[in-house]
């Protein structure tokens, strides 16, 4: 399979979790898009190490690994305790900082 | 042999005494500050005293010791030095600032003894020795100026010493103030100089103006840069010699203590405009009418000072409009083009003004602290050394016969007869002053004679309770008495004119006037008819002034003095009220100018600053914050979605290839290709150069420029493709071209 057919891939991933990012509206469907846009960014990274050769594509793979795991704690964290606070996790209803 | 230091140490000194003082003198007992400060003081006058007769005797007529202390700063053909000389005229001005001011720290430490601020008096006292010392040493405009500025601030602060009463505070701004505008003309003064002759060393500057040059050439109204030069720096002169219009703030500066009053507003602060216009002399003398100028206002002040000090009752007054009158004879004396004598009357004055405040303050010790002559009289008998300094002073400020004052007088008034300088148009100056000294010297024995008659003769006027307890002042108040009493007497001496000494079988002209001459020119010839008939003219003033004052005050207020105040009491008020300059100086310029500055407080302060420049500001931040407000919209998507936005167009601004300059040179069938600014940090792009338009690249590589060489006269289009290898985008440039011919 050619490589760009993986790069493909990768910007097809992206624009669906940049999509699901800007218009859903339940705050856990908004991290499982930036689950997708980061997997796409690994997926594009290994890709582009695969076919330069360079070994430096799969370090900061992992390192987005690490990266997803941990922002999906915190995030996942942060959706608890506005749930806790709030009743809601709708993102329409959270805008105390407005204007 | 100029062996003991060298000439920086002179100031030196006492202003490191100042600064010990200043830092740790509250440490220290009164005994420790006051030998702090007189040794510092004292071991300057010795200093001083070896350069003077040691050092100066054979160098004096190769212009004097000098000293560089150091390049101070030098911008483009502007170079100033900190340096120092020593010549015949400022040696003898050192030797007069420290040995009077060595007097003067002793006697204040007996009036002083009972100040609480102690360190203070003693460090802003020292610090007025060392600041006058670099004024008279300078070498250089700048270096004098330094000086010039820290007399001006010492004065302020000693003015203003007992700073907790509203008065005595005001009267030191008066004095700074009014120095100001004077320090306004000698800076003006300065860079005339400056710009004729391309220097601000004082030696250059002389030597530029002995030789005409370019101080002759004319500047403002016809008139050379040497008179704009003079006239300007004879208003700094006036402001701290405190001549009309400037003089106004030397009376009410007796807020001070008496020493200060002796010291810096009698005996040699007030002196530095003299001094000035003597050691620029040569500037003066290229411009006669400036010289013209110095001697009327001179010779005004000294009358007009005169009359004012008829009528004052309080004791230091009367003998601070005498040192305005008397600095009034000192500049007709310079501005007569006869600067020996003028220097000659600063010399006497000195001791005999020192000695006649130190005098005051030794009265008014006595007296309980009040200077009010009409509650005096009858001290002779209960001050007796004071008393006798007190008589020797009056003789020689009055001018009679053996006392120094009598001298020096004589020598200004011989100028003023005898001077030449004016030329045909201004020829009636030196008979007009001279006219108007001698008025204004009977004027000063009158009100001399006056102040002592009322004083030290009759019966005395004061309460029971001031009375009991008169007394004598302490060994160090009188000793400077004493001593001063004797420079009173001895220091005319080295003036004799010519005339006299002629009958002691010398000949030539004066000690001091051969002595002052490599500094200031050759003395004025004076011919002995001239000089007997102006001795004796000046002696018969003075001794009828002395009588007119015995007939109005010999032993109190008496008949004809009633008889007049009572004849003309609008005249006697008005000299009681100084004329009423001051309330003139407040209605015409202070009133006017606290209105203006109204006007600008309320305009540009309250209105242009606040409203528009702070103000605008805060609106502009206030309007933008607002607006800025509706971007805020809380929603976090939204924002997500800006900033996506925003990075891809960043992505698109980086990614976009260069556009560069196309610069085609033809030359005949030559054609030269250059893109310029091409992106030069970018080691990426690749050019492709299509000249002949086939449509396959001529020219390919990393090198953004490519030559060609055409067949024949044609039209032909250069296509060139930039390519990037980063983001592999590609952009065409095309450029149609014509060669004409061939050679």
């Amino acid at each position: 399979m050619p490589g760009y057919l993986y790069i493909l891939v990768s910007l097809a991933l992206f624009f669906i979790g940049t999509t699901g990012v800007l218009l859903r509206r339940n705050a856990l469907f908004v991290l499982m898009s930036l689950e997708l846009q980061l997997g796409a960014g690994s997926l594009a990274l290994l890709t582009f190490a695969r076919g330069l050769g360079d070994q430096k594509g799969h370090v900061v793979a992992f390192f987005l690994m690490a990266l997803a795991a941990a922002e999906a704690a915190v995030g996942l964290a942060v959706v608890v305790s506005v749930f806790r606070t709030r009743k809601t996790i709708d993102l329409d209803g959270i805008n105390e900082l407005r204007n | 042999m100029f062996s003991l230091s060298r000439l920086h140490m002179i100031p030196l000194l006492p202003l490191l005494g100042a600064a010990y003082l200043i830092l740790f003198g509250r440490r220290h007992s009164r005994t420790v500050v006051q030998t702090i400060a007189t040794l510092a003081v004292f071991a300057s006058c010795v200093v001083s005293t070896d350069a003077f007769f040691f050092g100066l005797r054979e160098s004096v007529h190769q212009g004097g010791i000098s000293e560089l202390v150091y390049p101070w700063f030098s911008a483009g053909n502007v170079v100033v030095d900190l340096s120092l000389r020593m010549d015949a005229l400022s040696g003898l001005l050192c030797l007069v600032v420290t040995f009077i001011g060595t007097l003067i720290h002793v006697y204040s430490a007996g009036y002083m003894a009972h100040e609480e601020d102690y360190p203070r008096f003693f460090a802003y006292l020292n610090l007025f020795c060392g600041a006058m010392l670099i004024l008279v040493l300078g070498d250089s405009l700048p270096v004098v100026f330094i000086g010039w500025e820290g007399v001006g601030l010492a004065s302020y602060l000693l003015i203003g010493f007992w700073y907790k009463e509203n008065a005595n505070a005001s009267a030191g701004k008066k004095a700074f103030i009014t120095n100001r505008i004077g320090d306004f003309g000698f800076l003006i003064g300065m860079f005339l100089l400056f710009r004729a002759t391309g220097t601000l060393d004082i030696p250059a500057i002389l030597d530029s103006a002995k030789s005409g040059g370019a101080l002759v050439a004319p500047l403002w109204l016809g008139q050379p840069v040497a008179f704009w030069a003079a006239v300007f720096l004879f208003l700094g002169a006036a402001g701290k010699s405190a001549q009309i219009p400037l003089y106004v703030w030397l009376p009410d500066a007796m807020a001070g203590p008496t020493p200060v009053s002796a010291l810096i507003h009698a005996a040699t602060m007030v002196t530095a405009g003299v001094y000035l216009v003597a050691r620029m002399s040569a500037v003066y003398m290229l411009a006669p009418a400036a010289l013209a100028i110095v001697a009327v206002v001179g010779a005004l002040t000294a009358l007009f000072a005169a009359i004012i000090g008829f009528a004052q009752n309080d004791f230091k007054k009367v003998l601070a409009y005498s040192t305005v009158s008397q600095l009034g004879f000192m500049f007709v004396g310079v501005g007569t083009g006869n600067f020996a004598g003028g220097i000659f009357h600063l010399f006497t004055h000195a001791f005999f003004k020192a000695g006649l405040f130190l005098c005051a303050g030794s009265v008014m010790h006595a007296m309980s602290g009040s200077g009010d002559i009409t509650k005096m009289g009858g001290l002779a008998a209960r001050l007796p050394w004071t008393t006798r300094v007190f008589q020797v002073c009056w003789l020689a400020i009055c001018g009679v016969p053996i006392f120094s004052g009598f001298f020096s007088k004589d020598a200004i008034l011989d100028g003023a007869f005898a001077t030449e300088i004016y030329g045909h148009g201004l020829a009636w100056v030196g008979p007009l002053v001279g006219g108007l000294l001698l008025l204004a010297a009977f004027g000063t024995a009158f009100y001399m004679s006056r102040l002592y008659f009322l004083v030290f003769s009759g019966p005395c006027r004061a309460d029971e309770h001031v009375q009991h307890h008169i007394h004598e002042s302490p060994v160090s108040m009188v000793f400077p008495l004493v001593v001063l009493a004797a420079g009173a007497v001895l220091a005319g001496f080295v003036g004799i004119p010519p005339a006299i000494r002629e009958l002691f079988g010398k000949h030539g002209e004066s000690t001091l006037a051969v002595w002052l001459e490599p500094a200031v020119g050759a003395p004025l010839e004076v011919a002995h008819r001239t000089e007997w008939s102006v001795m004796g003219v000046a002696t018969i003033v003075a001794l009828g002034g002395i009588g007119l004052a015995y007939a109005f005050f010999g032993g109190g207020y008496r008949a004809p003095a009633h008889a007049f105040a009572k004849k003309m009491p609008g005249l006697v008020a008005l000299a009681r009220d100084k004329f009423r300059i001051d309330e003139i100086y407040t209605a015409i310029i202070i009133r006017p100018l606290q209105a203006l500055c109204r006007v600008v407080f309320l305009v540009v302060d309250r209105i242009v600053i606040d409203k528009v420049l702070i103000g605008g500001w805060a609106f502009l931040a206030d309007i933008g914050g607002r607006m800025c407000r509706f971007a805020q919209v809380g929603d976090v998507q939204r924002y997500l979605a800006v900033f996506a936005i925003g990075f891809a167009v960043l992505v698109w601004i980086a990614a976009r290839p260069a556009t560069p300059e196309v610069e085609i040179a033809i030359e005949g069938n030559h054609v030269a290709v250059k893109l310029v600014d091409a992106e030069a940090d970018n080691d990426d792009l690749t050019y492709s150069f299509d000249f002949d338009g086939d449509g396959t690249p001529d020219r390919e590589g990393r090198d953004p420029s490519a030559t060609w060489i055409y067949g024949g006269p044609d039209r032909h289009t250069i296509s060139i493709v930039i390519r990037d290898e980063r983001w592999h985008t590609q952009r065409t440039l095309k450029r149609d071209i014509e060669i004409r011919q061939v050679p």
